[in-house]
């Protein structure tokens, strides 16, 4: 089949409308009578909140409308879902949503924010997510700390059998990673607007990677149910902009072109505050979060620690690996247990290992819920299996290149979790990088091919 | 005294969101001047996947990439995505694209087959026309069979598409499952000079070379390669959003203290397309934009390593990280 556009460097869709500053993003939709959002944080990272007066913030000229947690109809959300909108009693972190005020403009805002009584009891922190495994350790969240998949506190990968592999091998080598905290850091911070229209509709401009999900979600925490049969009478019964009697369908999310995400907007940081003070004023609401608040709250690559253990032979092979991974997941889930599953299932990197046991356990802090950043749990998992290849080939007096040779998938490979690979290319790919760098391979690594092992495997 | 190091690192990246049951669709609807628009719900967020999915369309229907509209921006206007996110894209609505725009493609076979008077399994499309297989002078464009459809034969010529692995259950007590659409494939060299003195690192020269099973546009490829691996630099030598963790009192709060690579940190850099074609994804084409950020942090590490006889097991490489390990050697 000759191909006549694809792999072709055609020119970038909306590129020149990009550099010319003509592309329209979230922040670009100006409407008329917009109100501008800010939000009280909660100034410490535990607590319970004992007084909450908004009386005189409601009471501020220019102040529209002003929510607690009291205005969320289902206040949980996530994957779970167990982030709060808006606080409820127990704050879980420092940042965390407490109140939503919408007034005629910025300075009007933060006025009222200043007006609010808040009183927190505030209790014992853990920041630390190996210290929030220990027993004694102060409870981020009433059920414990480490998240529990179905049954157990880890997801776990059991392939071959590991004592069989560690009793076959001639060196163990374990050693312990640490990948830290890192920021999308992405263009574009997070940016909602939310504005009513004719008929009891709602129109939201957002930011989201994923706003077929985050329109279900909102409809989620808005209490509006996918089964609803009573058919559509906004016409006749609606009128008003108050949000009552919303149904599904009357809400609709406009976005699809986004100043980068890099996974940071998996999450929804803001459409479901702007939805509800535009559902609760009439008027639409925009929240256009300080780049301080993005770095400081919104959601990042978790803290991970690493430890892997392999059992090797003199030539080379792992014959075994155990692995214990443990991942910061900030107060709430978010998708954490699936960034573990990630890198639990993929623990191995790109070698055939015939004997696996890998742990991965999620665990909560008083920090700002972690969640999907580009890599999505191999990041760390690549730094630290890498690192060990050097190692290991270290230990063993063998070239590094050599030690990948010997133990990369082949075509024909299961994957700890059974997958059978094809499309396997990582020995070419190898040895043309070598070839680029400078780097001079024997002949018996030119020789080799990702085929299935066996004719020509060493 | 500055030592200089090589180091590689080598890897593996699925491709779709882990565990599968992830949909993405699509719509394509065929213009009466012969162009098309496709309509899917999938998020631009700068990774050029309005380009690529157009390109596919285009492919499909013998149209240049030009007469390809893409729409995107509505949800209530578009079907279902799950979203731009875990390197599916081009993958997964890549093939509910193609799909669609076959679908399309055979309401004009159809149409254009009553036309010429030929079967439908005769024709070809190509340059914004209908041809009848090895006769170049039996054809109708595009455009004309749009008009035919709508005015005479009452059809509309829209295409649907749809594809979605299905959900893979983990085992509980093995983590049994097939969680992925394919495997993408990555190798990279990095060649760094250490300053024994300030412990400070400098990145030469680095070398990416990923596996993009098919490259349905080599640029675009190219930018997700540089900009993985300007990310994966950072991660390597400069990031960290709790520098005094678990402490939270010093976390960074502007883009001047939590410093990302800027043009003036990157070295010298190559990104180079290795094409092993996927089993089933359109055109062969694997995900690539999750990949490339995974191989800078342990090849400069492994690069450090041979330079200067340590090993860093905490990331960033920082002046101070590089200084400490030197002393405890």
């Amino acid at each position: 089949m000759t191909l006549k556009v694809v792999g072709q460097n055609v020119l970038r869709y909306d590129g020149l409308a990009h550099v010319t500053g003509e592309t329209h993003f979230a922040d670009d939709v100006i409407i008329p009578g917009t109100l501008t959002v800010k939000v009280l944080r909660s100034p410490v990272s535990k607590g319970k909140i004992m007084n909450l007066d908004i009386r005189a913030a409601m009471s501020v000229p220019g102040v529209a409308s002003v929510i607690t947690a009291d205005d969320v109809p289902c206040n949980g959300y996530g994957h779970i879902p167990d982030q709060p909108v808006l606080v409820e009693e127990m704050v879980r972190y420092k940042g965390e949503p407490i109140v939503a005020v919408a007034a005629v403009d910025e300075d009007t805002a933060i006025e009222a924010l200043e007006k609010i009584q808040l009183g927190i009891e505030e209790e014992e922190p853990v920041f630390d997510h190996i210290q929030a495994m220990m027993p004694d350790a102060p409870k981020v969240r009433p059920e414990g700390n480490i998240h529990m998949f179905g049954k157990y506190p880890f997801r776990q990968v059991k392939f071959g059998d590991i004592d069989a592999g560690f009793r076959e091998a001639d060196v163990i080598i374990e050693n312990t990673y640490r990948h830290p905290s890192l920021e999308h850091a992405q263009l574009e911070p997070m940016v909602s607007q939310a504005v009513p229209e004719a008929g009891g509709k709602l129109t939201v401009y957002t930011v989201s990677q994923a706003p077929h999900f985050h329109l279900e979600e909102l409809y989620g925490i808005l209490k509006v149910k996918k089964n609803n049969v009573s058919g559509k009478h906004w016409i006749t019964e609606k009128g008003s902009r108050t949000g009552q009697g919303l149904e599904f369908g009357d809400i609709n999310f406009i976005g699809g072109t986004v100043g980068g995400g890099f996974g940071g907007k998996n999450d929804m940081h803001a459409d479901h505050i702007t939805a509800l003070l535009a559902l609760k004023s009439g008027q639409p609401c925009k929240w256009r979060w300080t780049r301080e608040e993005d770095l400081l709250y919104s959601t990042y690559r978790g803290c991970w620690y690493i430890t892997i253990k392999d059992g090797v032979k003199k030539d080379g092979r792992i014959v075994a690996r155990k692995i214990k991974t443990i991942r910061e997941s900030g107060a709430y889930a978010s998708s954490n247990p699936h960034v573990v599953e990630h890198n639990i299932f993929n623990s191995t990197g790109p070698y055939f290992i015939p004997n696996v046991h890998s742990r991965g356990y999620c665990v909560y802090t008083n920090k700002p819920p972690a969640s999907s950043m580009r890599g999505f749990g191999l990041t760390p998992s690549t730094f630290a299996t890498e690192v060990q290849a050097n190692k290991i080939a270290s230990e063993l007096s063998m070239d590094p290149w050599e030690f990948r040779f010997k133990n990369v998938y082949r075509n024909g490979d299961l994957t700890s979790t059974g997958s059978k690979l094809d499309s396997v290319a990582l020995i070419e790919m190898m040895q043309t990088l070598a070839e680029k760098t400078g780097v001079t391979l024997p002949d018996r690594l030119k020789q080799m091919s990702s085929a299935k092992r066996g004719g020509n495997s060493i | 005294m500055k030592n200089r190091g090589t180091g590689i690192a080598i890897g593996h990246y699925p491709t779709g969101q882990n565990g599968g049951g992830d949909p993405s669709q699509a719509m394509v609807k065929i213009q009466p001047d012969g162009s098309a628009v496709l309509t899917v719900g999938s998020c631009d967020l700068g990774q050029g996947c309005k380009t690529i999915l157009a390109q596919m369309a285009a492919e499909v229907l013998g149209m240049e990439y030009e007469q390809v509209k893409v729409i995107n921006h509505s949800v209530d206007n578009t079907p279902m995505s799950s979203g731009s996110y875990a390197s599916r894209v081009t993958y997964v609505d890549g093939k509910a694209t193609v799909e669609a725009a076959e679908n399309a493609r055979e309401i004009l076979f159809q149409v254009a087959g009553e036309i010429l008077e030929a079967s439908p399994s005769d024709l070809i499309i190509e340059n914004g026309k209908v041809f009848v297989k090895g006769d170049r002078k039996r054809f109708k464009t595009i455009s004309k069979i749009v008009e035919v459809a709508t005015y005479e034969k009452h059809k509309q010529v829209v295409g649907l598409g749809h594809f979605m692995k299905d959900f893979s259950k983990p085992d509980p007590e093995t983590g049994e499952c097939d969680p992925f659409c394919t495997l993408s494939w990555g190798v990279s060299f990095a060649e760094v000079e250490v300053d024994t003195d300030t412990g400070e690192v400098e990145v030469l020269r680095f070398v990416s070379y990923y596996d993009a099973g098919k490259a349905i546009n080599p640029m675009l490829v190219e930018g997700q390669i540089q900009g993985g691996s300007v990310m994966g630099l950072g991660a390597a030598l400069m990031e960290d959003l709790h520098p005094y963790y678990p402490n939270i009192e010093h976390q960074p709060d502007n883009l001047s203290d939590y410093s990302i690579p800027t043009t003036m940190d990157i070295p010298d850099f190559e990104a180079l397309i290795y094409e092993c074609p996927s089993t089933e994804g359109p055109y062969g084409a694997k995900g690539i934009g999750e990949l490339s950020a995974n191989y800078p942090s342990p090849a400069i590490i492994n690069a450090i390593h041979d330079a200067i006889g340590v090993w860093l097991t905490e990331l960033p490489a920082s002046p101070e990280k590089v200084l400490r390990a030197l002393e405890s050697q």
